[in-house]
């Protein structure tokens, strides 16, 4: 059990991520990989997703912009997106890229719109949500194994 | 655990230390699969650039065990990386994506990966990725050792749905290796550990492709055993072993562009249409080059031009050249179809035409088309061009029932001349049994006699097995002169039975020709025609490869695939027998080629080497 206040609140955090079905499964495979060697693992990678996803957004958006929609392109840079959303387990954002997908592939531009709307909304829920997770993580400091007592 | 410890470990507790070369554009994907990879205890580098990935490789062959690559990239398509690291590398590939779908994967397993993952991956299934290098390893090693060691059972990775594909596909190429291989020992290394199976490996140039190809044409792919090619090869360095997983590899993109080919065929255009025969390289994969002969502006097909972008001759390299992706529009050539013959080494016959020399006129003159014959199941005479000729019927046409199975390659067409380019490929196809031969020999006159025709053999038994009685070959005529051209549409019409013959030639003829295929080309006195073909059938098997060597000589990197270049006259070479005439240069003269053609005929007698109409 968590004694210290910060750990516990970062586990509530953490808990609530899941249960509001922000990230999946994924996402604890990014926290096994995070050991004494990557300590900061988790938080690297999430930065990186969110710089590098940041561009193919902003792709999205001016493609979005050109009339009529190139679903072709817009599908291709959503499978890019969808790639890293689902690397790092963000179940919403990833959700919301297979719709929006879905309309590329059917035609649907006023769709594609919608579903990109709401896929930003989401992708900005979570990275906010991850930026207070990963501000509690630091200030815990690193995780004390059981078999290391001090 | 520092690098030297795990690679000083590497050899003894393989899997672990095992060296992986991952590639992927997306940054947050590779960082995640770089640390899975280390978490797996493997030795990993990461590139987000294709290019430099193939960089790192090329510079040194032995420096890496595995590489794993993003289907999706910008710089590179993932499956060019793939074919690119398997021909000039053969270290195992597996494919990486975040799209599962069935085509996707089958494309992969085509281009030779040993596995297709899906992201996001996870730690388990890359777990079990090195059990790829074991296999390969085994495959590449002799029997002796390799039934020690223990190997993953193929079908069992976890969790990957798509690799019973693998699995099988590995064991039964594992299986036909073991088939061939000798009882030898090839050389001493330790072959308990298969970590220490560090050979050199071997880069499949160009040039020893094209002696690869040339003594499997020799042979006939039926026979080609790696000891043999190995012996006829005769290059310095070069261990069966080699020679066995590059026979190997081969035969898979054989099947592959079978595959390809017998879809194609249906959309194979008639003759009318006139796909030239397209160039295939040969590339490592391939067999000789093809080359797609262009089709005159007045065949409306660019079809034979767009013979995948890779499947320029000269391009061993090109993953194009492996798989017959993007098979150009129908009508192109088609590599036999293993798929009728139900036997999967059969590929050869394939068309293989080449535009020798950039001579748009010579070209339309000598079109030859060849068709080759893989081995051909039935002896039965093949037309014989030789006879064709002078009269003024020009068909040559086996007439009969027999049935051509030609590849025909197109011929070139040559606005100049008016000669129609038939892209014939005649591929055997079992549908076509029936009598129409289906290539027939266009046998163009020229006003006077049949200048040249190449000959088609047709189809090798890949074709057909059905077709057990339709023989004859086709033995397509190039139209030399102009009047030829001109009344070759005609002629070509003429002799078909019906109509759709034309379509047919383009289509597989379900003949399985005896290995004779034949083909002669010749041009009279078109300079340049290059082609010619020898027929030897004999031994040789079906198939006759063309001799890249020309093709390459002739043409630049970017061989075939453009349309001008195409426009060449295209013509199929035929590795001409061992003893017999040499292909010959392109700018051989016809009628040393032909007499050396009527030569070899002599010599190997009237086994049905020389195409006999059956007219």
């Amino acid at each position: 059990m968590e004694r210290n206040p910060i750990r516990m609140q970062l586990a509530i955090m953490r808990q609530s991520l899941f249960d509001q079905g922000h990230v999946d499964e994924q996402f604890v495979q990014l926290e096994e990989l995070q050991d004494d060697a990557n300590p900061n693992f988790v938080e690297e990678v999430v930065t990186l997703y969110y710089r590098d996803s940041a561009r193919i957004i902003l792709n999205i958006e001016q493609a979005l912009e050109r009339k009529p929609f190139d679903f072709g392109k817009l599908d291709a840079y959503m499978h890019q997106f969808k790639g890293s959303s689902s690397s790092i387990g963000a179940k919403k954002v990833k959700a919301e890229s297979t719709l929006f997908r879905e309309c590329c592939k059917s035609g649907n531009g006023e769709g594609c719109m919608r579903s990109f709307q709401q896929l930003k909304k989401e992708y900005a829920t979570l990275r906010k949500k991850f930026g207070a997770y990963f501000q509690l993580a630091r200030q815990a400091g690193p995780v004390e194994t059981a078999s290391r007592p001090k | 655990m520092t690098v030297e410890q795990i690679v000083s470990e590497g050899k003894d507790q393989f899997p672990i230390g095992m060296r992986v070369l991952a590639v992927d554009d997306d940054p947050t994907c590779l960082l995640l699969l770089g640390t899975l990879l280390r978490r797996c205890q493997y030795h990993v580098t990461t590139t987000s650039q294709a290019k430099t990935a193939l960089k790192m490789l090329r510079e040194n062959k032995n420096k890496f065990d595995l590489v794993i690559s993003d289907v999706h990239m910008p710089d590179m398509d993932g499956f060019k990386l793939l074919e690119h690291v398997g021909l000039e590398m053969d270290l195992p590939v597996i494919m990486l994506s975040a799209n599962g779908d069935t085509k996707l994967v089958m494309k992969g397993i085509t281009h030779g990966a040993c596995d297709y993952l899906l992201k996001p991956v996870r730690i388990e299934e890359l777990q079990n990725i090195w059990q790829h290098v074991v296999r390969r390893k085994k495959k590449d090693r002799c029997n002796s050792g390799s039934k020690d060691k223990p190997h993953p059972d193929s079908g069992e990775d976890a969790g990957i749905g798509n690799v019973d594909n693998n699995g099988k596909l590995n064991k039964k190429r594992k299986d036909q290796n073991e088939d061939e291989d000798d009882e030898r020992d090839e050389n001493g290394h330790d072959n308990e550990d298969p970590s220490a199976q560090k050979k050199p490996r071997v880069v499949w140039s160009v040039e020893l492709h094209r002696k690869f190809v040339a003594a499997v044409n020799q042979l006939g792919i039926d026979k080609a055993v790696p000891k043999k090619i190995l012996e006829l090869m005769n290059v310095e360095k070069l261990t069966r072993e080699n020679v066995a997983s590059h026979l190997q590899k081969f035969r898979l993109y054989l099947k592959r562009i079978s595959c390809v080919a017998n879809q194609q065929a249906n959309m194979a255009a008639a003759l009318g249409t006139a796909d030239s025969a397209y160039l295939r390289m040969g590339s490592l994969n391939g067999l000789g080059n093809f080359h797609t002969l262009a089709g005159s502006d007045q065949l409306h097909n660019a079809a034979f031009r767009s013979f995948p972008p890779s499947g320029v001759l000269g391009r061993l390299n090109t993953p194009a050249g492996l798989g017959i992706r993007g098979l150009p529009s129908p009508g192109t050539i088609q590599l036999g179809h293993v798929q009728n013959s139900g036997n999967p080494t059969n590929d050869l016959s394939k068309l293989q035409s080449f535009v020798p020399g950039n001579h748009n006129t010579n070209i339309l003159q000598g079109m030859p088309m060849s068709l080759e014959l893989d081995r051909l199941q039935h002896n039965k005479s093949v037309g014989h061009i030789g006879e064709l000729p002078t009269t003024d019927s020009t068909t040559v046409f086996p007439g009969s029932g027999s049935l051509v199975d030609a590849r025909i390659t197109g011929f070139s067409n040559n606005p100049l001349l008016g000669v129609t380019s038939n892209s014939l490929m005649l591929e055997g196809s079992s549908q076509q049994a029936t009598s129409h031969t289906s290539v027939s020999a266009i046998g163009f006159q020229n006003g006077n006699a049949l200048s040249d025709f190449t000959l088609i053999a047709p189809a090798s038994n890949q074709l057909q097995d059905s077709k057990a009685d339709s023989q004859g070959q086709a033995s397509l005529i190039n139209c030399n002169a102009g009047q030829i051209i001109r009344s070759a549409p005609q002629e070509w019409n003429a002799p078909r039975k019906d109509a759709p013959y034309q379509s047919h030639a383009l289509i597989n003829s379900s003949i399985p020709i005896n290995s004779a295929m034949i083909q002669l080309g010749q041009c009279l006195d078109r300079n340049n025609s290059i082609f010619h073909r020898t027929t030897d059938l004999d031994s040789v098997g079906p198939l006759n490869f063309v001799d890249p060597l020309s093709i390459k000589q002739s043409e630049g990197d970017n061989y075939i695939m453009e349309p001008s270049v195409i426009e060449k006259e295209g013509y199929l070479m035929f590795q001409p027998r061992p003893h017999g005439s040499h292909v010959p240069d392109n700018t051989g003269s016809l009628k040393d080629l032909a007499s050396a053609m009527m030569k070899q005929e002599d010599d190997l007698g009237c086994n049905g080497y020389s195409l006999r109409t059956s007219i």
